[in-house]
Order: C-alpha cells, then sequence, then structure tokens
C-alpha cells in the first residue's frame, strides 16, 4: 500500500511536468477492439492521446489486387463488419460504374432496405455497448433483442449472419427469403413498440445525460478540417449524408430527413443516433410494400474486366462516408485499390476533442465517436 | 431560488431512475419475454435457416452419384485457394475416355463461406450446409474429400 507521501515523491521521477503515461487497451474493454490509446495524463487531466495501430492490419487493399473484381467483394466485409452490407454496396457500385451496368430495379429495392437494416443493427450495437461503456449493463441486452431480429432476416435471406457478401455487381447474389417483407414488417412494428424502451432506460437518465452533455464538443469547423464524416459531424451541424449528396441505388426515390444537431458534444452525437434509427425505418417502410418484380442480377460477362482509368464511389456507412478508389488498366484485378475509412478520420479527431478533459469523459467521447477498429487498421 | 432548482434537478434525477428502474422491473416479473436461448441444451430443437452458409457439401443421389463435372470453375471462382480438384479419365462402356473427378478437396480451414464456388457451379454439384459446429482437436481433420468413395458422376451430366 502507498500513502500519501510516497505517491507524491513518485510524480517527481514521471517527468518534467509530473505526467504520468497510461496505455490503454489494445485489450482494453472500453476500447471495443485492438485500439491503443496511449494516454498522457497530468494528474486526472488528459493533456496528450496518441492512438497506436497496426493490431490488426490484414493489409486488406494489397489483398484486393490480387483477387477478380467478383472475389474483392467479400474482403470488405471484414473492415467495417457492422456495416458489411454497405461496404459490399460500395464496392459493387463501383465495378458497376466502372463497366456501366445496369443494376435491375429488384436489385436496387432489396440493396437500399438492406442497407437500411444494416444500418439499425450497427446504430442499436452502437447504444448498448455505449451505454454499457457509462456503466449501465441493461440497456445492452434489450439492443441486441431487436438487433436479433435484424441478424434472423439477413440469416433468411443472405445465409449469414454478420459478414453477408450477398450483394454482386449488377445485383444480388440469390433472389430474397419468400418471408422477407412479413420478418421485415414484424421487425418495424417490433421496433416501433420498443424503441420508446431505450428513451425511458437511456436518453431521459440522469446520469447519462450529466456524463454526456458538454463533453467532447466538436466545432463545425474542426468536424470540417479534420475529415470527419456520418453522425459524428452531423452531429456539429456540418450536412454529410451521402444518401442525399449523392444518392445510389433507391436512395433518389425516397423521402427522408438528414438529421443534423448543432450541441457537437456526445449527448448530440447520441441523439443523432437515435433519430437516424428512425429514419431508416421511415425508408424501410417507403420500400417494403413495393420491391419491384423481374431479375434479381443483370446479365454480366463471366469474367468482370474495368475499363481504364480511375473509378471513385462513396457511399454512407453507418458510421459515415466511405470512399472506394480503384486504379484500373483494363485487366481483371485492379492495379490499385484505396478504400477511405470514416473510422479513421473520426479516430483523428479524438486527440483534439478529448484534450483537457477528465480521464473518465474519455469513455463518452470515445464511446460516441462509434469507432470499429478492423475499419480503421484494414 | 437556489433551493427550489435543487430540489427540482433532485427530483428530476431520482424521478428519470426509477423510470428506468421500472422497465427494468417489467422484465424481472414477466419472464415469458425474454427470448435467450440456451444454446447447447436446445440442440435437439434448434432450426437454422435453410440458407445458412456453414460449409460447402456435395450432395449425392441414392445410386452414389453426383453432378460435379470437373471443371474447376469453383477453384476458379474461389479467392482463397480452398478447393482443389484432381481429375482423372474414366473408360465409358463404349470404351472412350471421359474426365472426371478424382478427389474434391476442400479445406474447411481455410474457408470463408462467401459463396462464390457455388454461384459459379455450372451443374449445381455443390452447396451450402446449415452446419456450424465444425471444432475440432486436429487441423488436418478440416481438410475434406468431398466425393464420396466409388462415387460417379449421374448420367447425362456433361
Amino acid at each position: 500500500m502507498y500513502n500519501q507521501t510516497e505517491i507524491i515523491k513518485d510524480t517527481t521521477e514521471l517527468g518534467p511536468e509530473g505526467e504520468l503515461v497510461v496505455n490503454m487497451g489494445p485489450q482494453h474493454p472500453a476500447t471495443h477492439g485492438v485500439l491503443h490509446l496511449v494516454v498522457t495524463l497530468n494528474g486526472e487531466t488528459i493533456k496528450k492521446i496518441e492512438p497506436h495501430l497496426g493490431y490488426i492490419h490484414r493489409s486488406i487493399e494489397k489483398m484486393c489486387e490480387s483477387l477478380t473484381y467478383r472475389q474483392f467483394i467479400y474482403v470488405t466485409s471484414r473492415m467495417d463488419y457492422l456495416s458489411s452490407h454497405i461496404n459490399n454496396t460500395a464496392c459493387a457500385l463501383l465495378v458497376e460504374k466502372g463497366m456501366q451496368i445496369e443494376v435491375p430495379e429488384r436489385a436496387k429495392v432489396v440493396r437500399t432496405i438492406l442497407n437500411e437494416l444494416t444500418r439499425i443493427a450497427s446504430h442499436e450495437l452502437w447504444i448498448g455497448a455505449m451505454a454499457m461503456d457509462l456503466g449501465a449493463f441493461t440497456p445492452f441486452f434489450y439492443a441486441f433483442r431487436e438487433r436479433e431480429m435484424i441478424t434472423e432476416i439477413m440469416e433468411d435471406t443472405c445465409g449469414a449472419r454478420l459478414t453477408m457478401n450477398y450483394i454482386v455487381p449488377s445485383g444480388l447474389m440469390y433472389d430474397i427469403h419468400p418471408e422477407f417483407q412479413t420478418k421485415v414488417k414484424a421487425f418495424i412494428k417490433q421496433f416501433k413498440e420498443k424503441v420508446t424502451e431505450y428513451e425511458d432506460l437511456v436518453t431521459g437518465n440522469i446520469i447519462f445525460q450529466s456524463r454526456t452533455k458538454g463533453v467532447g464538443v466538436l466545432t463545425p469547423e474542426d468536424a470540417i478540417s479534420y475529415g470527419c464524416s456520418g453522425p459524428v459531424a452531423r452531429a456539429s451541424g456540418v450536412s454529410c449524408d451521402m444518401r442525399k449528396i449523392a444518392p445510389y441505388d433507391a436512395y433518389d426515390k425516397v423521402e427522408f430527413d438528414e438529421i443534423i444537431e448543432t450541441a457537437g458534444d456526445s449527448f448530440a452525437r447520441y441523439m443523432v443516433r437515435v433519430k437516424e434509427m428512425n429514419q431508416s425505418i421511415r425508408i424501410i417502410e417507403q420500400l417494403i410494400d413495393n420491391i419491384p418484380e423481374g431479375d434479381f442480377v443483370g446479365k454480366t460477362k463471366n469474367v468482370l474486366k474495368l475499363n481504364k482509368g480511375e473509378f471513385y464511389q462513396r457511399v454512407e456507412t453507418a458510421r459515415g462516408e466511405l470512399g472506394v478508389y480503384v486504379v484500373s488498366e483494363g485487366g481483371t484485378t485492379p492495379y490499385r485499390i484505396k478504400f477511405r475509412s470514416p473510422g479513421f478520420s473520426n479516430l483523428s479527431v479524438l486527440d483534439h476533442i478529448a484534450n483537457g478533459s477528465k480521464i473518465g469523459d474519455l469513455m463518452a467521447t470515445m464511446g460516441t465517436l462509434d469507432l470499429v477498429i478492423p475499419d480503421i487498421d484494414r | 431560488m437556489f433551493l427550489k432548482d435543487y430540489i427540482v434537478d433532485v427530483y428530476k434525477g431520482v424521478s428519470s431512475l426509477l423510470k428506468g428502474m421500472r422497465k427494468t422491473g417489467y422484465y424481472f416479473t414477466h419472464s415469458k419475454e425474454i427470448i435467450t436461448e440456451q444454446y447447447p441444451d436446445n440442440r435437439a430443437t434448434l432450426k437454422l435457416a435453410d440458407r445458412f452458409k456453414g460449409e460447402v457439401v456435395m450432395p449425392h443421389d441414392e445410386n452414389n452419384e453426383h453432378t460435379c463435372t470437373g471443371c474447376t470453375a469453383c477453384e476458379l471462382a474461389c479467392p482463397n485457394g480452398t478447393i482443389k480438384i484432381i481429375t482423372k479419365f474414366d473408360i465409358t462402356p463404349e470404351g472412350k475416355k471421359k474426365k472426371a473427378i478424382d478427389a474434391f478437396i476442400y479445406r474447411l480451414e481455410m474457408c470463408t463461406l462467401c459463396n462464390l464456388c457455388v454461384a459459379a457451379c455450372p451443374s449445381d454439384a455443390i452447396k451450402m450446409a446449415p452446419n456450424f459446429e465444425h471444432s475440432v482437436f486436429d487441423r488436418s481433420k478440416l481438410t475434406k474429400i468431398l466425393n464420396k468413395p466409388g462415387s460417379k458422376i449421374k448420367e447425362g451430366i456433361e
């Protein structure tokens, strides 16, 4: 046991200003993965945060250079595994753009529904994990109850629960399950009943509010200059929804609002995600009864060859803007591929917004950034 | 005024906590609404989706015949080199040589269950099966030969 005098004696040896360096992670339960933060502290106040990456680097970009345009899509499910459908859509859209393939209307609508279901599943998991970071254990189970319904829909239609690989260039791998529509409608009904439970449990809770309000404030100028996107930037009042700015698939046919909050703190980021789930439900409701009949996949050649040139496609994942950039030399494999992942830019802002706050607030700030480490490292 | 604000804050805080406690208390007393599945004990009743991608299998009919022609389309479609097909030449009753598979080697430990091989197959010889309990003590047991011993190709499949 240390007594008071010994602790004071120790701090003199820590550095010129009595700084303490704490390694948070790579195996810390609150970092949701192998994120390693080197936190420099002065007492309890954060002076500097340095993220160390590379623990889950799998060189996905280099791997994709040796895979054909049909094969490289499955790898992207392993990047941001919570929005794997959306990653797959981005790659499929890029190949379609590069080869100028027409996609059947049915495939477009089904893709949009599945993308929105993925977004809800991702936000559900985030709410549970975020509440658990702040000490509330129960919302985790409530959130997983609704998420389980989505994973069952995915299991029926796509055959997998997390890494689906259902979307192929020019359409879908196989047709939707006969019970897809009834199950999605059952989910919408259940979700609308149960979403008030989160409000009761988490949103109105005084402990949650006092731990998130005014914590980790990000100004709109900083959000733009750090390249933030998704709910993180929208909570600061920056309009950056790719579904509105550059509509893809069936997003130009549906009505939905882009959720923008202006406070920029952790609570605003929480509210953006909760409201976004309701908007996703609104999109699904408009499309679920109007899935057009017809082919689910267009006719393509057996071997896909992109035209010579450079192609860029961006989509809105649950975390922000995902960009796929491909340089093609006209062959069957990409010459160079680059993914612009939303998590990487959102992590870079952590040092800026958590600087000067207490170490307990770091949990709330980091939790609301919604970091998925395989997305950052790739 | 300060005292009034303080009391209002305390009242709001306590009521927000009680509101949450009421919700959790509801599920505490309504145990039928809990959806937890006791997995290893419910193996008998556990039903997976028909399309669940667990492993690649090659269906054989009652005459021990399959429909694989050995065209290696699945081998080319696989991103990980999971599938290896060794072909041989059978002598047909007419005395002609015919290409057939000797061994369809499938390495489950390398498979990512992406379904590209099943989609590429022109004769529907392989499919995904909903088996998910794959853990074994020896890694070599995960390398499987999918065509059964003594099996041959179905008549009329080219």
